[in-house]
């Protein structure tokens, strides 16, 4: 849509109902999550895709519409660490699940970005609530009767915007996904070690292969464990463009994989992470980003007895960079509680900056995207709420993504206007 | 024992419904099998001072006292007059509600602690195990239950789960961890029998091994069928008792079912969509039962003038959905849609993370529709935590609500209750403090998490 606008005046024509345009959001609280920090009774200025100016002497271009945002609260699009958005549409309905292979092959070479539906049900709701970007991630594909043992490699994910149909994915590959822990294990073959070594093995493979790739095209090459694709797809991982995620809870699991990231010379980055508070320092050192749920305190299974409400808190004491995820199970429905999960975390001794960080720029910085930032330049992902962000009883307002305002209406917004008196004269189905 | 209780369900039916009820919430069940051994724990006459209370009763008291006595509500109000050595709490800037109630919940049946030997909440060999009895399967040392009370939880439902047509009796506890199940439930509290609609029965028998139920009309011949034994038995129960014939032998699955039949237990009954739920109340009426609550719920609000009719209250999400296709038409309005149409409304976790805040859950719900101009106040959505639960299980007369005589079930806030940056402070039950955020002597800790991790440094 947005190349679209560019191109010339039919596309105009076509695209005009849902066109960017000029916008000056005045007189809010403006969280600029830049240096510049909250900005009282500012103005964010949007033109076309496009953050032109904020602050609180802006000048506003003539004709722009105004958001009078007076006693509400500005802040960057939120951004998801962790979803199967546009790979998902009902948990339970395998047809309409595409995050996962059963494992019958190695997964590296496995990729979601080609396969989302940006027109999917779950983006809508997600966004006209505060949720703008995503990265979109692989994982094994549970089925009670296959036996896996090559589903902890489970492929790559990507980062995408949720405000249009074409041109959303922002960068593909961001990150190689590796499940380790108990269910890394389950899956390997039923040990943590049957997980490592097809990682290390194959680690190795593509090292090799990318040092003698015409020698292993001319069949002069030892063989290799995995596929020509999945050799492929593990480069740009030991290059460091993308992150190594792995989802991992136990400390020593943790530390496990700290070592083997630095082995390999990998970037890391933890997910689900429930015991990460205990080995804080490690990640600190490493570098590593963690993407946890902070209000996960239970010890679900042997591999989270250390769970606890100060894991956030802990964490970024010690100078790790988080972000918080609402998903750590392949269900991705309810992304916009990631701010609920937020002000829990500053409840319990998160500071706010911080928290609110861990879901725009925090996940934008552990996948290396450019993003979450209220400044000039940035893309125009701009959400105005009637509140506190992180508070219960706050709800968005305005969304806008790349400049474009996303409709607030959805299936769930239509079935309350249809539903909201019961007194029929003709049934529910004519009330549309 | 088998004389004893046919006798007394015999005594209850023919001294009519009243006395049915008072026969039901008998304190004196220690004749019945696992009966409650629950006692108070000791506890100081207790004033809180100057809070914001919400009393369940839709009342919000500025500056208000709360005076507790001997386990007991004893007074509330702005003037409350407290007599000498009693306990002063300061509640300058804190807020007051009842005790947190979940209809809905796994703790001890399906612990915290996600093991596989731990997994006890459904009884997969029959889509109808009414006669399992859920509390013979509470792990009472879950430290879910310390998590919950840290979350303002005082009074709980554990269910089984929704594998099952009829998946067996519900216990209702008091939050307090403790040696014995039996001295965690609630006394006088009326079973519960756990049924299901949907998907769940017709994908674990069905799909699953490959038997009755494999489609929902498949689950409503099912409950039929049962209704049908349990009525027969019944009748032979009562001829029996009348002289005629002999009465049956004791059957487990047939007793729980007449119990709901007789109006002792309460059905609670897992079901999403909006037609199926209808098609239960007519199940109901077919055989002479209550649906006492309809759980999850996420098509209430489509069906709520039939739920006001029929008396039926529903336990819903703030805004759980898609996990499955039955719940794919969620609203974020539906507890105060269903409130609004005159039905008994309330929250429920049926998680062990979202029974530690069902106060958030409650006040995203009154933020949505309270955009929608359905202009409702703190005093009021405070029920779906409290009365309204209490009512689902039977015990709104001795809890739920903060009125003189009843239990002292409470929870002083750290602020507003409607808030995310609001902790439960201190949680009292039958007037004994069991939690206290700032004394770690009120920190309970089950036997499960003792010594279990080594923290270095920590000093644990």
């Amino acid at each position: 849509m947005m190349r679209a606008t560019c191109i010339g005046v039919a596309a105009l024509t076509i695209a005009s109902a849902a066109m960017a345009e000029t916008v000056a959001i005045t007189g809010g609280t403006v969280h600029t999550m830049t240096d510049a920090g909250a900005i009282e009774g500012g103005t964010v200025v949007i033109q076309d895709e496009r953050i032109a100016a904020v602050g609180v002497d802006v000048r506003i271009p003539p004709g722009a519409r105004i958001i009078d945002a007076a006693g509400k609260v500005v802040t960057p699009g939120l951004m998801a660490p962790h979803t199967t958005l546009g790979i998902e549409e009902i948990s339970l309905e395998p047809k309409s699940l595409d995050y996962g292979l059963d494992g019958e092959r190695f997964g590296a070479a496995f990729s979601v970005a080609e396969a989302i539906n940006p027109r999917s049900n779950l983006i809508r709701e997600t966004r006209r609530q505060g949720v703008t970007r995503a990265v979109v991630a692989p994982s094994y594909r549970s089925h009670p009767l296959t036996e896996l043992l090559d589903g902890a490699v489970a492929g790559q994910g990507a980062v995408i915007h949720l405000g249009s149909t074409d041109d959303f994915v922002i960068r593909n590959p961001a990150g190689m996904y590796f499940i380790y822990g108990e269910t890394g294990a389950e899956i390997s073959g039923g040990a943590r070690g049957g997980a490592l070594l097809r990682l290390r093995e194959a680690l190795d493979d593509a090292m090799d292969y990318s040092q003698n790739r015409s020698a292993w095209e001319q069949g002069d090459r030892r063989a290799f464990y995995v596929h020509r694709l999945d050799l492929e797809a593990l480069q740009p991982l030991l290059r460091g463009e993308i992150p190594l995620v792995v989802k991992a809870e136990r400390a020593s699991d943790i530390e496990t994989m700290v070592r083997l990231a630095t082995d390999y010379g990998l970037r890391l980055v933890i997910l689900g992470a429930r015991e990460a508070w205990l080995v804080a320092d490690t990640l600190a050192t490493a570098g590593a980003g963690v993407i946890i749920n902070p209000v996960e305190n239970t010890p679900a299974s042997f591999e989270s007895m250390a769970s606890s409400l100060k894991n956030a808190s802990v964490l970024h004491a010690a100078g790790v960079r988080i972000a918080f995820t609402i998903d750590t199970a392949d269900d991705s429905h309810n992304q916009p509680n990631i701010r609920q999960l937020a002000g829990n975390a500053v409840a319990h001794g998160l500071p706010y900056e911080v928290a609110l960080r861990a879901i725009t720029t925090g996940p934008a910085e552990i996948f290396g995207v450019d993003y979450g930032r209220l400044a000039a330049w940035q893309d125009a992902d701009v959400v105005v709420w009637d509140g506190d962000p992180l508070e219960v009883t706050t709800y968005a307002d305005h969304v806008f993504i790349r400049g474009r305002e996303i409709p607030m209406e959805s299936r769930s917004t239509l079935l309350f206007e249809r539903y909201r008196s019961l007194d029929f004269e003709y049934p529910p189905a004519y009330r549309h | 024992m088998n004389q004893w209780i046919r006798r007394m369900y015999a005594g209850c039916l023919l001294a009519g419904l009243v006395v049915l009820w008072g026969c039901a919430s008998d304190q004196d069940d220690s004749h019945v099998a696992f009966a409650s051994t629950y006692e108070p724990l000791p506890s100081a006459p207790t004033v809180i001072r100057n809070a914001t209370i919400l009393t369940g009763t839709g009342e919000r008291i500025e500056e208000g006292s709360l005076l507790m006595m001997d386990g007991r509500i004893s007074a509330v109000g702005r003037d409350v007059t407290v007599p000498d050595d009693v306990v002063e709490i300061d509640g300058t800037g804190k807020w007051v509600t009842p005790g947190v109630i979940d209809v809905h919940s796994h703790l001890g049946n399906y612990p915290v602690f996600k093991a596989d030997s731990t997994q006890d909440g459904n009884e997969l060999s029959d889509p109808n195990t009414a006669e399992v009895w859920t509390e013979h399967s509470v792990w009472t040392q879950d430290p879910g239950f310390v998590m919950a009370l840290a979350g303002g939880v005082t009074t709980l439902q554990i269910l089984p789960g929704s594998a099952n047509l009829f998946g067996g009796r519900s216990v209702t506890l008091k939050n307090i961890p403790r040696r014995s199940v039996q001295a965690m439930k609630f006394p006088g509290a009326p079973h519960g029998l756990k049924m299901a609609c949907g998907e769940n029965p017709k994908r674990v028998y069905g799909t699953l091994r490959e038997r009755a139920p494999t489609t929902r009309m498949g689950n409503v011949a099912g409950y039929r069928a049962a209704w049908i034994a349990a009525r027969d038995y019944l009748d032979k129960q009562e001829a029996a008792a009348n002289g005629d014939g002999e009465a049956p032998l004791r059957d487990l699955k047939l007793e729980t079912l007449a119990g709901v039949l007789k109006g002792e237990i309460l059905v609670h009954n897992h079901c999403y969509r909006g037609e199926e739920m209808a098609v239960m109340l007519d199940i109901a009426k077919e055989f002479g039962y209550k649906v006492g609550t309809f759980h999850h719920a996420v098509e209430a609000y489509k069906v709520a003038d039939l739920l006001a009719e029929q008396g039926t209250c529903a336990a819903m999400w703030a805004d759980w959905w898609g996990f499955k296709l039955e719940a794919f038409d969620m609203v974020r309005e539906n507890i105060a849609l269903v409130d609004a149409a005159g039905a008994c409304a309330m929250i429920h976790s049926d998680s062990d993370i979202g029974i530690q805040r069902l106060n958030q859950e409650v006040a995203k719900v009154m933020a949505a529709a309270n955009r929608r101009g359905m202009n409702i106040a703190r005093e009021h959505a405070v029920k779906w935590f409290t009365l309204n639960p209490a009512k689902s299980l039977g015990v709104d007369a001795q809890t739920g609500s903060l009125e003189p005589g009843k239990m002292a079930d409470v929870v002083l806030w750290t602020g507003d209750p409607f808030s995310v940056y609001t902790l439960a402070e201190k949680v009292y039950i039958d007037g004994a403090l069991v939690w206290d955020r700032n004394d770690a002597r009120y920190q309970p800790k089950t036997d499960f998490e003792l010594g279990l991790v080594e923290i270095e440094g920590e000093g644990q």
